[in-house]
């Protein structure tokens, strides 16, 4: 004890302030940067929401809204805005909130998180400039980029600047961590959050490393360097990069979950040995999905493709499995300890549906699980890919995953962030209370019309699937249609949602004074489930009225429902042509 | 979000325990679907592939649709070749050529592209396939429904790519 205060007088000291609700320490150099990287995040959200909105009202077959240059452009511009620059520069803000907040740490380097967030900023903004205007000899070749479509050698450069930007704020993060250990700033194993960012910040390195292989050549290629590039090489590469990418988002969104499950029900991992296991299951076994994208095409091998798309025997779907149950299992073992033990789900009933944080949190794990799952491992099959390969079920898929999985859950984050971290007090709270809702309904909608368009045969990324201007017409049904209003209509929806978020968090920021805060929660009172979390013991969570039964049988319905989506699927392909 | 206490390393609870081992037990039938079927299942992904290159391959097509053409339609030939090898590529922004095929017989389908890489979309069958340049995917297909059928291009090959659409007929 004498060495660890030692330590501890040793350590350098910060300039920092003592959050009244949570008693975390709060490095005021951190708080800038968590708050610079959240603002940038939210700025490329709404660029990137804005393109949404012209995009589905252009596929919205009936409206067709733009030509198709600007359609293939905004699509390239969305993609990355969204997919990136949003999602990465959110996970930077929480890199950095969990590596010092979150463990009453310092931000080590301060200039190089700086350095790192101008590298990001110069790469977002150098790609939207370059895609968007046709100067540039037309690099609206869409996110993935594949060789030999060329873009321009800025197009490669700001991927890598982007990519390089990311890379140093992830290393900043492990540098927080292991010096914040070092200066006694927490005790004991992290908290399983920072456990799971963690997490994502490992697959962040060898994705960011992979994303260097594909698109280094790429720039040399695009300079005239390397006289050729492989097409299915850079294929191999770039989703070397792009999937594991969408791990990294995984992981950073189910630790978020945690995050919001701990603030508003006061959820404690029930066991955290399983969570952590859940976690160490993605780390080892997730990249075992980049052949996803891969399945249908020439030159690789059942085996290589089964393999490169199992994820490991499934162990990190596995992995997804233990966390979906162990997330409601912690609220309703909260909620039962509180006394709600009445029934199977009256700790579900009772729970506090208008805290945003709190719905937003399990909208973003009903959309992500039920749709996003199920789907996602039904298409990476190998066969099943041959009827779904680059249709609208892809989208659909991954819509229900990023967006109303990942985005929903960085948005009800987002609300706390602004009383804790921007201490800004939170306005229009009945738009908050309603948006989880009008955005996740929305994106459930858009994603059931693009998957059912999908089994119908329409592409992605396609103009015009009516092909008025092609040689022939094309053998698609009249319904899709119907399929594709109803996408329009999700993504209206959705993007309404989307300028409820705006509003609260640009309103709540951009006016009112600084306060700091003074309760936890936004809508449902005083309480601080955080702190009254902290007195509940093991002993009373695994009394057997507290035992998470609800959350069992929602568990064992979702995988018959899986198992019925999974088999049906498999049903659909027996019905098709001979091909081996 | 709270550091856990000094002993986290505890034993799982009985509803934890069974969820776990249902959720294996869901992923080992996971694993085993994709062999299983590539055994038993009569349609699998096709896993034969060839290199090439585009002027070698726009050879080999032209010739094998000129050898058996039986007309011509917007300019592109309807070909009706016997059941064995046939081939088509994709290019900015067309399939070469026009196939009438029989039902029921088996076609080793050379497929390949002469520019970009292309998804070639067979609609309203849904069987999707990449057509990669310098490499040519053999796909062994037996038509089991007739009639007219498009093949769709569905991997994006710039602005013209919404009207890269081809046929393909399969007679009784």
């Amino acid at each position: 004890m004498t060495t660890a205060t030692a330590d501890f007088m040793s350590a350098k000291e910060f300039d920092a302030r003592t959050c009244p609700v949570t008693d975390y320490r709060v490095d005021l150099v951190a708080e800038t940067l968590i708050k610079t990287n959240a603002v940038a995040a939210v700025v490329c959200l709404l660029l990137g929401g804005i393109f949404a909105l012209l995009i589905a009202l252009t596929r919205w077959q009936a409206i067709h809204l733009l030509d198709p240059e600007w359609f293939y452009r905004l699509l390239t511009a969305h993609g990355i805005d969204m997919l990136v620059a949003w999602i990465v520069f959110f996970e930077v803000a929480g890199l950095y909130l969990g590596s010092t907040v979150m463990l009453n740490a310092r931000m080590v380097a301060p200039k190089w998180a700086w350095a790192a967030f101008i590298l990001m900023a110069i790469g977002g903004l150098m790609v939207n400039i370059v895609v968007l205007f046709g100067k540039f000899n037309n690099s609206a070749i869409m996110f993935t980029a594949y060789i030999p479509l060329e873009g321009h050698p800025l197009f490669y450069l700001s991927y890598i600047l982007f990519a390089v930007g990311t890379l140093i704020a992830v290393f900043l993060f492990f540098i927080n961590v292991a010096v914040a250990k070092k200066e006694n700033r927490y005790q004991g194993s992290l908290p399983l959050v920072v456990f799971g960012l963690a997490t994502a910040a490992i697959l962040a390195v060898y994705t960011l490393l992979e994303g260097a292989l594909a698109f280094i050549p790429a720039f040399l290629w695009s300079i005239d360097v390397i006289p050729s590039y492989d097409a299915e090489v850079y294929r191999n590469l770039f989703w070397g990069f792009g999937h594991p990418a969408q791990q990294v988002n995984l992981a950073a969104m189910v630790a978020i979950r945690y995050a919001l499950a701990a603030i508003t029900v006061g959820a404690k991992p029930v066991n955290e040995k399983l969570s952590r296991w859940a976690f160490v299951f993605y780390l080892f076994f997730i990249n075992f999905g980049s052949a996803h994208h891969l399945l249908v095409d020439p030159g690789l091998s059942f085996g290589y493709k089964t393999f490169n798309t199992s994820y490991m025997m499934y162990l990190a779907v596995l992995g997804s499995l233990i966390h979906a149950f162990s997330i409601p299992a912690a609220i309703e073992v909260a909620q039962r300890v509180k006394g709600l033990t009445r029934g199977t789900f009256e700790w579900l009933r009772k729970a506090p549906w208008r805290e945003p944080g709190f719905s937003g949190m399990v909208l973003s794990m009903i959309i992500f699980g039920w749709i996003g799952g199920t789907t996602g491992v039904t298409i990476g099959t190998e066969q099943l890919n041959m009827t779904s390969h680059n249709t609208m079920r892809l989208p659909g898929h991954f819509h229900a995953t990023v967006v109303g999985g990942t985005t929903l859950a960085f948005m009800a984050l987002t609300y706390y962030l602004i009383p804790l971290i921007f201490r800004k007090e939170v306005k229009l709270k009945k738009l908050a209370i309603w948006q989880p809702y009008a955005f996740g309904i929305g994106i459930v909608i858009m994603s059931m019309g693009m998957i059912v368009s999908g089994l119908h045969g329409v592409s992605r990324r396609h103009w015009d699937i009516s092909f008025a201007n092609a040689l022939f017409p094309a053998a698609i049904p009249g319904t899709v249609n119907l399929s594709l209003a109803v996408m329009g209509i999700g993504a209206i929806l959705a993007v309404i949602g989307g300028i409820m978020f705006m509003l609260v968090v640009l309103v709540s920021i951009f006016t009112g004074k600084r306060v700091e805060a003074h309760q936890l929660l936004l809508v449902s009172g005083g309480s601080n489930p955080l702190k009254e979390s902290a007195l509940v013991s093991y002993e009373e969570m695994e009394k057997d009225h507290a035992q998470p039964r609800g959350t069992f049988v929602i568990a064992l319905a979702f995988l018959m429902f899986f198992m019925l989506y999974y088999f049906s699927n498999w049903w659909l392909l027996a019905r098709s042509w001979i091909v081996r | 979000m709270l550091a856990p206490p000094k002993i986290w390393w505890r034993k799982l609870g009985r509803l934890e325990k069974n969820l776990v081992l249902v959720a294996f037990i869901w992923c080992l039938l996971l694993t085993a679907m994709m062999p299983l079927w590539y055994f038993l299942g009569r349609l699998n992904v096709p896993t034969t592939t060839l290199r090439t290159t585009p002027a070698k391959f726009e050879v080999v097509v032209k010739d094998f649709a000129a050898q058996y053409q039986v007309g011509e339609e917007k300019g592109i030939p309807v070909v009706a070749p016997p059941p064995g090898d046939i081939y088509m590529y994709g290019k900015q922004w067309q399939w070469y050529p026009i196939y009438r095929l029989q039902l029921g017989e088996t076609y080793r389908l050379h497929l390949s592209s002469l520019d970009v890489s292309h998804g070639f979309s067979l609609q309203p069958v849904n069987l999707n396939f990449m057509a990669i340049p310098e490499y040519e995917y053999v796909i062994t297909l037996t038509p089991t429904t007739s009639g007219e059928f498009s093949v769709i291009c569905n991997e994006y090959c710039l602005v013209l790519h919404h009207t890269m659409v081809g046929k393909m007929y399969v007679d009784e």
